[in-house]
C-alpha cells in the first residue's frame, strides 16, 4: 500500500509540471475560471490558443495512438496530466466533448478520409466539437430520441429537437443521434451522424439554468441536410455507436469532489456565532464537520481505488458510480450546512455577505444540476444495484414494440 | 498509486476465509450464542496455529511478523465469518498495549504466550461514555483491588491490560484475589465479565504515559475493528441480495422492486465508503504516520454506521423471516452494536475526527 507515484510515474508528473509551469497560469481562488472579465469572443480565443499549445506540447489527447495525432501514452499518465492541470485556470469543458467523446467517435466509425480532415483541427482546438443524444422525451431513457433522420439521395434530412448541449452555440461540429426507423423497437431504429453545426436550419438557443449561468444548449434541426458520407456507423446502429461514445469515459473514475470543503466549513463556523458562542465550539457544527470530511476523503480515496486500477493497466469497474453519487449529494447537504452557519443573514447573497461565502452559494446553486448531469442519483443506484450487486434489470414494456407503436413515441 | 493490499497479504486472507467458511460456521458462533461454549475454539485454534491472530506481533515476540496490513485482512475475515474468539481483546487491546509500553521483560514474557494461545489476555483502557460511575479500581504499585468494568472475554482470560488513572496495570488473572463475575451481554457471541480484585498481585506497564498509549492502542484497534465491521457488513448484504433473488412475493423476485435494489445500493455505497476509510486508517497504522488519529476516526464512524445500517435494513429487507432466531441477520444486528460500541460509540469518534480537523486546519 503506498500513495507514491511509480518511478515511471513521477518522472512524467514532473515533466507536466514542469510544462505547465512554464506555459499556465495558477488559480487564486478555488472557485476561479477561466477567463473571467473576458467577453465571450476573447475567453473562446484564448481557450483555442491555449489547446493548440497544449496539443503542440503532446499533452491534448495522451492516450490517443500517435498516428491519430495523440502521444500514444497511458490511462495513468492522463490521470497524471488532469491532477496537475486542475491547479491551473484552464479551459477544461470546452474541449472536453472534443477529446473525450467526438473525436474519439470519428476515429472509431469515419472513413479515413473524414478522420484525416476532423481529428488534427480538432485535437489543436481549431474546431470545437459538442454532442447531441438528450431531447426533451429523452433524458435517462436515451433510447427514445426522436429527431427524425430522412434519406434523400446521397443526402440525409434532419428534424428535430436536441436539449442540455453543452457550448453548442461556438461548436463547430457534432455527434448527433437520430431515429431512421420508426417500425424498428426503440434502440434498433437509431442512426448517428456527424453534423455542421453552422449548417442552415441548426438553430441554437441557450438554457437559463436556476443557477443564473447557461452552460447548456436547446438545438432545433429544420431541414438540416447532411451527406450519408457523415453517417457514423450503420444505418440503425446508431445505439451500437453511442455505447462506443460513452464507453471512451471507462477511464474516468466518475465524481469529484473539492478536497477543501471541510475546510471551508471550519473557516465559516469560525466566524460565526451560535448562541453566542463561536460556531466552530458548537457539538451540532462540528459533527457535521467530520461527517462532511467524511464524505469528501471518501470520495477521494475511493479514486484512489480506481487509481490503483489505472495504474496495474486495468479499467475501473462499474462501483466507481458510487463516487459521483456520494459526490453530488455531498456537495449539497455541505453547501446548505455552509449557508445555514450564517442564520437569517446566511439568506443574503455573497455580495452582501462580504467574505467567502461565494464558494459555498455557488455549489449550492449548482449541486441540483451534478445530482442530475451524467445520470441521475436513481440511474446511478439503479446502476450499482444491477451491474454491481447482480439484481435483476427494470421489467420494460418497450423492448420488443416497433417504435411507432410505443405511447411515449 | 497502489492503494490495495498485496498479493501475499490477499493470499492470507483467502486462506482465513477458506478456514473461517468450514469452522465458524452458524453452528460454531450459536454454541457460543447459546451459552454452550465460552468461544469457538476450533476457530481460535487454527487462527492461532495459522499465526494470523499473532499477524502483526513480531517474530522475536513469537509472533508471525507480518504486519498490520496482514491482521486487517484476518480481522475483515473474521468479521465476515462472525467469529466467536478473543481476537480484539488478545491481540487489538492486550498484546498491543504490552508491546507499546512493556518493558522488554514484559513483552518477552507475555507476547509469545498470547501469540500462542497459551493466554487469552483482555484490556480495558478507558471509556469516555458511562452509565453508572466506575467502580473504584485502586493500584498501589504492586497489589489491584476493586472491581473491573464489563471485559470482553474476561471469562476465559488469563491475563488483563487495566486502565487505572494514568497507569496502565498488567495483572494476572490466575493470581490471588481474583474473582469472575459473567454478565448478560447483548451479543452473547461476544461474553462479557466483570473481574474482581482483593489485593492481587500487579504490575505497571512501564511506558511513561499510559493515557497516550491507550489512546494509541484504541486508534489501532478503531482500525482493525473497522476491518471487522466492513466485514460483517458486507456478509449481511450479500445474504441479503441472495435471499432477495429467491423469495418472490406479488409475481416477482423481490430483489426485482426497485425500493429494494436502491436500498441495497444505498448500503453498497455505505460499505464501500467504509472500507476505503478502513484501508486509509490500515496504510496509516502499518505505516506510523501522522495521520492515525484522523484516519482511525473516521474509520471507525464509517465502519459503524455502515454495518449498522447493513444489519438494521438486512433484517428489514429480508421481512418476517428476517426477525427469527433460526435466521443469522440477528447475528449480524447483536455483533454491529458489540463493534459499534466496544471501544467508544461512533458518537465520541466523531468527535474525536472533529477535533483532529480544526485542529489540522488551525
Amino acid at each position: 500500500m503506498d500513495f507514491r507515484d511509480t518511478p515511471e510515474e513521477a518522472a512524467f508528473r514532473a515533466e507536466v509540471r514542469a510544462w505547465l509551469e512554464a506555459n499556465g497560469q495558477k488559480r487564486t481562488r478555488p472557485d476561479e475560471v477561466f477567463g473571467e472579465g473576458l467577453d465571450d469572443a476573447a475567453k473562446l480565443a484564448a481557450a483555442k490558443a491555449w489547446q493548440a499549445k497544449k496539443a503542440a506540447a503532446g499533452y491534448a489527447a495522451i492516450t490517443w495512438p500517435k498516428a491519430a495525432g495523440g502521444r500514444g501514452g497511458t490511462a495513468m499518465q492522463q490521470v497524471i496530466y488532469q491532477q496537475e492541470e486542475a491547479a491551473y485556470l484552464v479551459p477544461g469543458m470546452i474541449f472536453e466533448v472534443s477529446i473525450g467523446m467526438g473525436l474519439p467517435t470519428v476515429m472509431t466509425w469515419a472513413a479515413p478520409e473524414l478522420k484525416a480532415r476532423f481529428l488534427r483541427p480538432g485535437l489543436a482546438g481549431e474546431e470545437i466539437w459538442c454532442q447531441l443524444f438528450s431531447e426533451p422525451g429523452a433524458g435517462s431513457d436515451t433510447g427514445g430520441v426522436r429527431t427524425r433522420a430522412v434519406r434523400d439521395g446521397d443526402d440525409w434530412i434532419i428534424n428535430g429537437q436536441k436539449v442540455w448541449t453543452s457550448g453548442a452555440h461556438f461548436c463547430d461540429y457534432g455527434i448527433l443521434l437520430t431515429r431512421s426507423d420508426w417500425d424498428k423497437p426503440k434502440q434498433e431504429g437509431l442512426t448517428m451522424f456527424i453534423v455542421d453545426m453552422k449548417a442552415p436550419g441548426v438553430e441554437v438557443r441557450p438554457i437559463h439554468q436556476m443557477s443564473g449561468d447557461a452552460e447548456f444548449n436547446e438545438v432545433f434541426f429544420t431541414d438540416v441536410r447532411i451527406p450519408d458520407s457523415y453517417r457514423l456507423g450503420p444505418e440503425c446502429g446508431g445505439w451500437k455507436v453511442m455505447l462506443s461514445t460513452l464507453m471512451q469515459e471507462r477511464l474516468s473514475v466518475g465524481g469529484n469532489l473539492p478536497t477543501d470543503l471541510h475546510a471551508h466549513l471550519i473557516a465559516l463556523a469560525q466566524q460565526c456565532a451560535w448562541d453566542e458562542r463561536p460556531a466552530i465550539e458548537d457539538d451540532r457544527v462540528r459533527a457535521r464537520i467530520a461527517d462532511a470530511y467524511l464524505q469528501q476523503k471518501g470520495v477521494e480515496l475511493v479514486i484512489a481505488r480506481g487509481l490503483t486500477a489505472i495504474s496495474k493497466g486495468k479499467a475501473p469497474g462499474p462501483e466507481m458510480a458510487i463516487t459521483k453519487l456520494v459526490a453530488a449529494k455531498a456537495m449539497q447537504d455541505i453547501a446548505a450546512f455552509a449557508i445555514e452557519l450564517a442564520g437569517p443573514e446566511g439568506l443574503l447573497g455573497f455580495e452582501a455577505l462580504g467574505g467567502d461565502w461565494r464558494y459555498m452559494q455557488r455549489l449550492w446553486l449548482g449541486a441540483p444540476g451534478a445530482r442530475i448531469a451524467g445520470g441521475t442519483d436513481e440511474i446511478l443506484k439503479n446502476v450499482i444495484a444491477e451491474r454491481v450487486l447482480g439484481l435483476p434489470g427494470e421489467i420494460r414494456s418497450d423492448r420488443k414494440v416497433p417504435f411507432r407503436d410505443l405511447e411515449s413515441a | 498509486m497502489n492503494f490495495d493490499f498485496s498479493d501475499d497479504q490477499r493470499l492470507l486472507q483467502d486462506a482465513v476465509r477458506t478456514m473461517l467458511a468450514e469452522t465458524s460456521t452458524s453452528q460454531a458462533v450459536r454454541e457460543v450464542l447459546e451459552g454452550r461454549a465460552s468461544h469457538a475454539e476450533a476457530v481460535w485454534h487454527n487462527l492461532i496455529e495459522m499465526g494470523a491472530a499473532a499477524a502483526a506481533i513480531p517474530e522475536q515476540y513469537g509472533g508471525a511478523g507480518l504486519g498490520y496490513l496482514a491482521l486487517c485482512l484476518v480481522a475483515e475475515e473474521a468479521g465476515r465469518h462472525l467469529a466467536a474468539v478473543p481476537l480484539a481483546s488478545s491481540f487489538y487491546l492486550a498484546a498491543e498495549a504490552i508491546q507499546r509500553a512493556g518493558s522488554e521483560a514484559q513483552k518477552q514474557h507475555w507476547l509469545p504466550k498470547i501469540a500462542s494461545g497459551e493466554v487469552v489476555a483482555t484490556a480495558a483502557l478507558g471509556s469516555r461514555e458511562r452509565y453508572r460511575p466506575a467502580a473504584p479500581l485502586a493500584f498501589d504499585g504492586q497489589t489491584l483491588t476493586g472491581a473491573s468494568p464489563a471485559l470482553v472475554d474476561g471469562g476465559i482470560a488469563g491475563l488483563a491490560v487495566l486502565r487505572v488513572g494514568d497507569d496502565l496495570v498488567l495483572v494476572e488473572l490466575a493470581g490471588t484475589g481474583v474473582s469472575r463475575n459473567p454478565l448478560p451481554s447483548l451479543d452473547p457471541t461476544r461474553p462479557l465479565a466483570e473481574l474482581r480484585f482483593d489485593r492481587t498481585p500487579a504490575e505497571r506497564l512501564a511506558g511513561a504515559n499510559g493515557a497516550a498509549v491507550a489512546s494509541r492502542v484504541l486508534d489501532g484497534a478503531a482500525v482493525l475493528l473497522a476491518f471487522e465491521q466492513v466485514g460483517g457488513a458486507t456478509c449481511i448484504l450479500e445474504a441479503t441480495r441472495d435471499y432477495s433473488l429467491e423469495r418472490k412475493a406479488f409475481g416477482r423476485q423481490i430483489g426485482s422492486f426497485q425500493a429494494m435494489k436502491h436500498k441495497m445500493a444505498e448500503i453498497y455505497t455505505a460499505i464501500e465508503l467504509a472500507r476505503v476509510h478502513a484501508y486509509y486508517g490500515a496504510w496509516a497504522l502499518s505505516s506510523d504516520a501522522p495521520e492515525l488519529p484522523k484516519a482511525a476516526a473516521a474509520a471507525r464512524v464509517a465502519a459503524t454506521r455502515a454495518y449498522t445500517v447493513a444489519a438494521e435494513e438486512g433484517i428489514e429487507l429480508h421481512g418476517g423471516i428476517g426477525f427469527t432466531w433460526e435466521m443469522d441477520c440477528h447475528l449480524h444486528y447483536r455483533r454491529a452494536r458489540h463493534l459499534g460500541q466496544i471501544i467508544g460509540s461512533e458518537h465520541a469518534w466523531r468527535a474525536r475526527l472533529a477535533d483532529e480537523l480544526i485542529k489540522e486546519a488551525a
